[in-house]
């Protein structure tokens, strides 16, 4: 247990610090804040972004970056309204069937990056793009017409555990893999090596272009989970959900203290972001700053905390 | 001696690295209107030296001189407004703008602000043909040129600035001899008109027809300055390599006398033009070194080894069966063993940020792991292991390595790949730049690996440990391995002889043995 | 002689992106149901130069390797004050133009001073701008609305001798004017060594700093025209989310097919002019043959995905594998 207080990371420190001073400022404003269904209920929005902030985590650990969040989540959520339209035998695939087109969409990406050595960016701008022509021509246009199945709506909006909403669970489960998997896995270390030198973890024998193929992978996956929570969440898919969730799910893992040339971060520091960007648009909507404030607010914040311990090494100019 | 005063001058300049004297009190003078030649073995101090004469570094102490003023440079490009211009081997070109770019690109000038192409190209035409390369079109990329293209740009780039001081590190490594002439006719010109030349080089004879003064540094200090041609080869050599053997090696067994399938062998290898046709073996428990100059192709033939390298030709064999090594993750298999110590360890062998037991477990995963999984009791019992066998000092498993002084950072780059228990070791002069007292444990564990039956090819630029370690050397120059020493014949001066592709009294090295 | 043969080498990938466009505008053009006249060209050209100035800031950022995730709130916050300021007497039109275009470059600069001083992360330090200069453009438009001086506004987008459209002029105005003198200047020049080497261009004494904070500022500058002219277009303000993002990362886009290395130190903003124009006229096309529109997205998303995959082939000719790694 000692050794908990070697790995103490002052990037994860500073970020719940300030996940507290938040929690205080919006006391301030109305006591509501520190009671125990808001936190709740605050948990359960953070959930999608969680899930989806999970895979990006991995990309950016790579060194790497995951821009096809956006259309990855659409499509996860459409795919698995589509599949259960198509009744009940559809209803057991529906999840799968969502996340597993997500995979296809990061392996895609995977493949571009690590065996083609195409920037992420541009690779995942360019697959983002292709998936949205996709869900348009399925769409023929319009908003999607297929509905969530009630398997779906029970995972994103019941209790299994009373009090507890599911999409919670849900997040705590691939929160509890992805730690896992970055602690306790030698893939999880391929990934930190891989993010800190590739060229080192080449050298060292590790096969870092199966390893950078399957993070994408993953990535994919876990973006085309979260627009299935979603789907359930609002019963059906939407055009665009996943716009909203590019920027704040890159936004919390650097929040988090995860460094965005990879090689450095701790999934509980991405937790703390995620906790920190949700908690930060839902104060903003309480006290009803109007739109234009929150966004002005969101930026500010999250420059000034990148100030504090995101900053580069000083040259010798 | 020169009668004419000196240019630049340094007294008692020192330059530390925490406990690392890279220089201590030299005095130096640079006159005008001669070629001052600096002499002296990898790790002697030239490299800081003229760093410290260009501005790029700072001395710990003593003080510089220029025309009798006292200086001090903050930056390359303070020195360089001084008139002093340096080539340094890592080139300062930018490699996606054209060479008339190149050569204009501190002081380009201008025309209503913006910069006048034309004047530059005259610029950069008169600087080019001043240097001798007139061959080289100014608006070509410097990306596009081979890098003996590449430093003649760079040549012409500090002579377009006129400076009064020029220095040359090993700047003529790269050209080919048509160039060199070419280079040395420029330079002897710019000495008539009153330059002063300091020039680094290995090549004796390169110094022997351009140098006027020589000076001779080892670890650190100046050992002499005297005038050219004044002085024998062998003497030079004696200068340079005399010092106090306080390495301390571990005997060599007696040559063994049996034939027995050698446990690696390369038929032909040939890559790229910089390996031609190598052919050599390593007995199980033999050290075989690779000597010569730097960048003679010793590196490229340890990544073609080791599966780094596409389009080899040839083949490799082990254990007298042929193998094909695609990449580092098929070399380390057990069937093959390999393992590379590299020489750069802070961005080829270790991730400085990880911590010391993350780092001595990413060659051998499956060594800690069950299905992916980590066995946490595995690997701190191999991490400890690791630690106790290599005698790595200031490493608790969680701190991280960039925290451990060089020495014991090497250590734990090697104990990295000792974890995976190689059959073949290859070193990539990985005992460079670290402290004596490790190395002597480094020499001890070599032999005692060998001593196990592991077969060792070991890379070095330190004359003192190919004598003192290895069984046979397998000198190589321009991509084939030109001599092989055995035994007793591994002496300095056959080493340096050979290396620098000149015979000495000693003559009588064996030809190259057939594998 | 040989001198051409640089330049056409090096003017390589522009050339190319303007091939690609040469091919789409002829196609398109041929098979427009209305045939080939001004009025077809003066549509395409107002809607193509909104994203060729994007595409031109973006490019100087990209050359000294950096990027600007916020052109596109640059783009819409302009376009929400020169909806508020670019009215009333020909003074205050004036004053407004130049009111927005300061602002425009006012982001920029603070984009280049976060990066330069603050050494942050381009990527992220402009994620985050963008959302405060988002912000900003919704303060000013809460809802859709405002006007601008409608002569000027027509004249812009009109026609220059019947035929040329002038929002082409103008975008080879600005291309003149901007772009040129900056990619002979020294400071340009700086821009590329920065892209190219940070390392070699510091041993060289390249002016790293004012490099980097001169292609930022410009960026917005640029962006500030491009707003100025979608407001020319729609003769509204709008903050609208979707597509300030969406012309940020078509921008991006536009910057790769224009030839322009996305690690910097490569390629010409006119390149990436050429992109965007390819890039607009290509989701053009669809409609020219009667195909379904539905098919844009997934069209212009294929495009983009071959066009990014050809450069890829160079690493297959790699011979130490190290080379694949920095």
């Amino acid at each position: 247990m000692f050794n908990f207080a070697r790995r103490f990371d002052p990037a994860v420190a500073t970020a719940f610090v300030c996940l507290f001073v938040l929690l205080l400022v919006g006391s301030l404003y109305s006591s509501n804040f520190l009671s125990l269904e808001y936190l709740v209920q605050q948990l359960k929005v953070a959930s999608f972004l969680g899930v989806a902030a999970s895979g990006m985590m991995l990309t950016i650990l790579l060194g790497q970056i995951d821009l096809s969040l956006p259309w990855t989540l659409t499509v996860g959520a459409m795919m698995s309204c589509a599949m259960a339209s198509f009744g009940l035998g559809g209803e057991i695939f529906a999840v799968p069937f969502g996340v597993l087109c997500g995979v296809a969409i990061g392996v895609a990406n995977g493949f571009g990056v690590a065996y083609l050595r195409i920037p992420a960016m541009i690779v995942t701008l360019a697959t983002n793009s292709v998936a949205q022509g996709c869900m348009v021509l399925y769409s023929g246009g319009y908003s999607p017409r297929d509905f969530a199945s009630p398997a779906v709506r029970y995972l994103a909006t019941g209790f299994a555990i009373p009090g507890l909403p599911n999409a919670v669970i849900c997040w705590a489960v691939i929160g509890a893999a992805t730690i896992f998997l970055l602690k306790r896995t030698t893939f999880g270390r391929a990934i930190y090596g891989i993010g800190n030198r590739e060229r080192v973890a080449y050298l060292s024998g590790v096969n870092t272009r199966r390893v950078v193929l399957a993070v994408f992978a993953v990535s994919g996956g876990t973006a085309a989970f979260a627009g299935v929570l979603l789907a359930g969440y609002a019963s059906k898919a939407a055009q665009s959900m996943g716009d909203a969730y590019l920027l704040p799910a890159i936004a919390a893992v650097v929040l988090g203290g995860t460094s965005i040339l990879g090689g450095r971060g701790s999934y509980l520091g991405t937790v703390a972001g995620v906790m920190l960007i949700t908690l930060l648009q839902s104060i903003l909507s309480v006290m009803q700053i109007p739109e234009y404030g929150r966004q002005i607010v969101y930026g500010v914040v999250i420059i000034g905390m990148l100030l504090l311990y995101g900053r580069g090494p000083r040259t010798r100019a | 001696m020169a009668a004419s005063a000196p240019l630049f001058a340094m007294e008692g300049v020192s330059k530390r690295y925490g406990g690392v004297r890279a220089l201590e009190k030299v005095d130096l003078a640079v006159a005008p209107s001669r070629v001052h030649a600096i002499l002296g073995e990898n790790g002697a101090g030239k490299s800081t030296l003229i760093k410290i004469m260009a501005g790029v570094i700072a001395p710990s102490e003593g003080c510089m001189t220029f025309e009798g003023r006292e200086v001090s440079f903050s930056s390359p490009a303070a020195a360089n407004a001084a008139g002093v211009a340096c080539i340094f081997q890592e080139l300062s070109l930018i490699p996606d703008l054209s060479v008339a770019d190149n050569i204009a690109i501190s002081n380009p000038p201008q025309r209503f602000g913006l910069i006048d192409r034309r004047r530059q190209r005259a610029i950069a035409e008169e600087a080019l043909s001043r240097a001798g390369a007139d061959d080289i079109h100014p608006s070509a990329l410097v990306k596009d040129l081979p890098l003996s293209r590449r430093q003649m740009v760079e040549i012409a780039k500090a002579l377009a600035r006129r400076p009064r001081i020029l220095i040359l590190d090993e700047a003529t490594s790269a050209l080919t001899a048509a160039d060199v002439a070419k280079v040395f006719a420029v330079l002897k010109r710019l000495r008539a008109e009153g330059l002063a030349l300091l020039y680094i080089s290995h090549r004796m004879h390169e110094i022997a027809e351009l140098a006027d003064d020589c000076s001779v540094f080892r670890n650190g200090k100046k050992v002499a300055t005297y005038e050219a041609g004044s002085k024998s080869d062998n003497e030079v050599v004696e200068m340079m390599i005399g010092r106090e053997y306080s390495h301390v090696f571990p005997p060599k067994p007696s040559l063994q006398a049996k034939q027995e399938t050698p446990l690696l062998e390369a038929r032909g290898l040939s890559w790229a033009g910089r390996l031609r046709d190598i052919s050599f073996s390593v007995r199980a428990g033999e050290i075989v070194g690779l000597g010569g100059l730097d960048g003679q192709g010793q590196r490229e033939l340890l990544l073609a080894l080791f599966g780094v390298l596409r389009g080899c030709a040839g083949s490799v064999l082990i254990d007298g069966k042929p193998v094909a090594i695609t990449s580092p993750a098929v070399a380390k298999q057990p069937r093959i063993g390999m393992a590379l110590l590299p020489e750069d360890r802070k961005t080829e062998g270790l991730m400085l940020p990880m911590s010391v037991g993350d780092n001595l477990t990413f060659a051998s995963f499956h060594r800690i792991s069950r299905v992916g999984v980590i066995d946490r009791g595995a690997e701190r019992r191999l991490i400890e292991e690791m630690i106790g066998l290599l005698a790595i000092r200031g490493a608790e498993s969680d701190v991280a390595v960039s925290a451990l002084s060089g020495g014991n950072q090497q250590k734990v780059s090697i104990a990295k790949w000792l974890m995976n228990r190689p059959r073949i070791v290859l070193l990539n002069d990985a005992t460079r730049g670290i402290d004596v007292g490790t190395k002597q444990e480094i020499y001890a564990l070599l032999r005692k690996l060998a001593a196990q039956g592991t077969a060792i090819l070991f890379y070095s630029t330190d004359y003192d440990e190919l004598i003192g370690c290895c069984d046979r050397v397998l000198v190589m120059y321009e991509g084939a391995i030109k001599r092989e020493l055995a035994g007793e014949a591994i002496t300095e001066k056959a080493l340096i002889a050979s290396a620098l592709n000149i015979e000495t009294e000693e003559a009588g090295f064996a030809p190259v043995a057939s594998a | 002689m040989k001198d051409w043969r640089y330049w056409l080498a090096e003017q390589r990938g522009t050339a190319t992106a303007f091939a690609i466009f040469a091919v789409m505008f002829v196609v398109y053009n041929v098979n427009h149901p209305a045939g080939f006249s001004a009025n077809v060209i003066q549509t395409m050209s107002n809607k193509a130069v909104l994203l060729a100035f994007l595409a031109m800031g973006q490019a100087l950022v990209i050359i000294t390797s950096g990027i600007d995730l916020s052109v596109g709130m640059v783009f819409m916050l302009t376009n929400c004050l020169a909806s508020a300021v670019v009215v009333g007497s020909p003074v205050q039109v004036a004053f407004g133009i130049v009111a927005t275009l300061a602002a425009g470059a006012a982001c920029g600069a603070l984009n280049g001073a976060i990066v330069i001083f603050g050494r942050l992360q381009p990527i992220v330090a402009t994620i985050a701008t963008g959302a405060v200069y988002y912000g900003l453009a919704l303060a000013i438009r809460p809802t859709p609305g405002g006007g601008v001086d409608e002569t000027v506004a027509d004249a812009l987008t009109g026609r220059m001798f019947g035929v040329v459209p002038t929002s082409l002029v103008v975008l080879a105005a600005v291309v003149l004017v901007v772009w040129v003198p900056f990619r002979r200047s020294a400071t340009g020049r700086a821009a590329y060594a920065t892209g190219s080497s940070e390392a070699a261009a510091y041993m060289s004494g390249v002016p790293i700093r004012r490099a980097k904070f001169v292609a930022y500022t410009t960026a917005g500058l640029l962006a500030g025209i491009g707003g100025l002219f979608l407001t020319f277009f729609t003769y509204t303000g709008e903050a609208a989310y979707a597509s300030g993002s969406a012309y940020t990362l078509f921008s991006i886009a536009s910057v790769v097919l224009g030839g322009v290395s996305l690690v910097g130190g490569r390629g010409s903003a006119v390149g990436a002019i050429f992109g965007a124009l390819a890039f607009r006229t290509i989701g053009d096309l669809l409609f020219v043959f009667d195909l379904d529109p539905l098919w844009q997205p997934l069209f212009q998303g294929v495009v983009l995905l071959m066009a990014v995959s050809l450069g890829a082939f160079g690493t297959l000719r790699v011979r130490n594998r190290l080379d694949w790694f920095a």
